[in-house]
């Protein structure tokens, strides 16, 4: 151990202030990375699950479609027998 | 047909509600709209952010590899350096305030709503200016480090961007509305607003380098105080009569 | 004879290689991190010149090696992806781009905050640091090109020349700074030199070196992960593991 007390360890020899500012700014903008690097994984996650409901949506949109289109054929027909 | 005219009746009764809502739509909520709108858009496309305020940097560290590293020569041309910095960088970004508008008719609708044209234009200036004038309010200090600018000196650079980087958007809106409608007038936008900024210039720059000998330099800033009032008075009529120009 | 890496062009085998590869980087970091710098701040001795503030040292000196590793990592992923037509190494050129930027700032900070004690300055221009600003600046570029696209491959293979260009210029830049800076004879002789380590320092200078360098290894991977679902987000293995994540 290079100090003798806390307190010396925190003052490193009177450039506390320019070594706690290194460390600091050192571990501030990892953590930010590492953050913006999870959240990213979360966003990309949500973006493509909303493209895929709203992309089966559409496809279901398009079988009721196609289902009432060939039912008023049907009934069309019918009628016209 | 008792259905029907209910119906109507109720539509009517929506539309005499929307009148009357029409009818007191503030200046204020129209104020908060436009400015709402503009800082979404910006939040949209950071690029627009993040590109000005580079520059910015990349311009200041320019200088010092062309001129030399003598701390002492660099502190003497340091509030020189930031503010004309400071304004190429404004002019870059003044291309945004009403270009993308303009190109998708909204500019013309805004100019044909009921609301006056001043508060429109104040809102978009006011959008302007947090997006491109606050953040380099806020990085300069550090480039002023980079420039070893004379330590006393540090309370007038802020104060003077703090007041002049408003005046800064508002003579901006003035030119880029009279260039909006002309092709190519990114050019044409500088020779026009660059006389405009001269005065803003050249009271900052000697209010900082007053504060530098420890003298008061209050003279300079209520100068550009008085620009930053005149300016925030008078400008947005006269952007809304170049907007009907070059709308036409 | 390479064969081998031929099934990891595929993105998905590549993905799942990666969450493979993660908790064992993750590990491996946490160890030789928490080692070196315990060992850093608590037990290595101080400088006989410097006193405490050497300490600085076991941060800074990784950062500015891996700033560069990281640009010429980013240089081999661009090449590949331009001239081999390697669709991944887009991904990884994109996925490197932030964390370089980032350990630049650090190394530049963290320089900074060593100078203030040693040169009785914030900052100097002597040849390492402007070189390293401008290695900063090359990053930002970078990021702001590949963020102006819409399409991702696009934007790949721009920043990707982008990044070439760059990695050419990097010795040019270097050797230009230099002889600028003995030009101008910067105004004090850098102290801080690579001292000639003794074995007490060495050691937790290597622990850090390598601790950082597998953080790195973890930041990328995790971007890469990211990357790789966004460029691929219509193919039925990456819906497949969409469902299974939003269903947990």
């Amino acid at each position: 151990m290079q100090f003798s007390s806390f307190s010396d360890f925190i003052n490193m020899g009177g450039y506390g202030f320019y070594v706690w500012l290194s460390f600091g700014a050192a571990a501030l903008l990892l953590t930010l990375l590492i953050i913006s690097s999870k959240t990213g994984h979360q966003k990309i996650i949500k973006q493509i699950a909303q493209r895929k409901n709203r992309e089966d949506k559409l496809r279901q949109a398009k079988k009721i479609k196609q289902q009432q289109a060939a039912k008023q054929n049907a009934d069309l027909k019918e009628v016209t027998r | 047909m008792t259905l029907n005219s209910q119906n109507s009746a109720i539509v009517a009764k929506n539309i005499d509600i929307a009148i009357e809502e029409k009818a007191t739509f503030s200046y204020r909520h129209a104020f908060m709209l436009v400015l709402k709108r503009d800082l979404t858009i910006a939040m949209r496309h950071r690029d627009d952010i993040i590109n000005p305020l580079l520059f910015f940097v990349i311009v200041i560290t320019l200088f010092p590899l062309g001129i030399g590293p003598e701390a002492q020569t660099l502190s003497r041309i340091a509030p020189g350096i930031i503010w004309v910095a400071a304004l190429l960088a404004t002019l870059l970004s003044l291309d945004r305030l009403f270009k993308s508008d303009h190109q998708d008719g909204s500019l013309e609708q805004m100019l044909l709503s009921p609301h006056p044209i001043f508060i429109l234009v104040l809102a978009k200036i006011l959008a302007h200016w947090l997006i491109t004038g606050l953040p380099l309010i806020l990085i300069a200090p550090l480039l002023a480090v980079l420039l070893h600018l004379n330590e006393q000196s540090y309370g007038a650079l802020m104060l003077t961007l703090l007041l002049g980087t408003p005046v800064l958007s508002l003579l901006g809106a003035i030119g880029v509305a009279l260039t909006v409608g002309i092709k190519k007038g990114g050019v044409l936008l500088s020779l026009l607003v660059l006389p405009l900024y001269i005065p803003v210039l050249i009271f900052a720059t000697s209010a900082i380098d007053t504060a530098a000998l420890g003298l008061p330099y209050s003279g300079q800033l209520a100068i550009i105080a008085a620009l930053f009032f005149g300016s925030l008075t008078l400008a947005p009529f006269a952007v809304g009569a170049a907007l009907k120009v070059s709308t036409n | 004879m390479w064969k081998w890496l031929h099934p990891y062009a595929n993105p998905e085998v590549t993905y799942h290689f990666t969450n493979k590869l993660l908790p064992w980087l993750v590990a491996l970091a946490a160890i030789f991190l928490s080692i070196g710098l315990v060992w850093a701040l608590l037990f290595a001795p101080a400088d006989y010149q410097q006193g405490h503030s050497f300490r600085i040292f076991y941060i800074h000196v990784p950062a500015a090696s891996l700033s560069m590793g990281i640009y010429f990592a980013m240089a081999i992923a661009a090449f590949s992806s331009l001239v081999w037509q390697l669709k991944l190494a887009d991904a990884s050129a994109a996925a490197l781009a932030p964390v370089g930027a980032v350990f630049t700032a650090i190394a530049l900070i963290t320089g900074a905050a060593w100078g203030k004690p040693m040169w009785g300055t914030w900052w100097i221009w002597d040849a390492r640091l402007t070189s390293e600003l401008i290695l900063l600046f090359l990053y930002l570029g970078i990021i702001a090109l590949h963020s102006a696209f819409e399409d991702k491959n696009l934007a790949g293979k721009a920043a990707g020349i982008l990044t070439l260009v760059g990695v050419i210029n990097i010795p040019i830049i270097k050797y230009s700074v230099e002889w600028w800076n003995t030009l101008h004879q910067g105004s004090t002789v850098s102290k801080l030199g690579k001292p000639a380590m003794s074995l007490e320092m060495l050691w937790p200078f290597l622990f850090c070196f390598v601790g950082f360098s597998l953080l790195v290894g973890v930041i990328v991977s995790l971007r890469f992960r990211n990357e790789i679902l966004a460029r691929n987000s219509i193919r039925p293995w990456v819906r497949e593991l969409v469902s299974q994540h939003t269903k947990a």
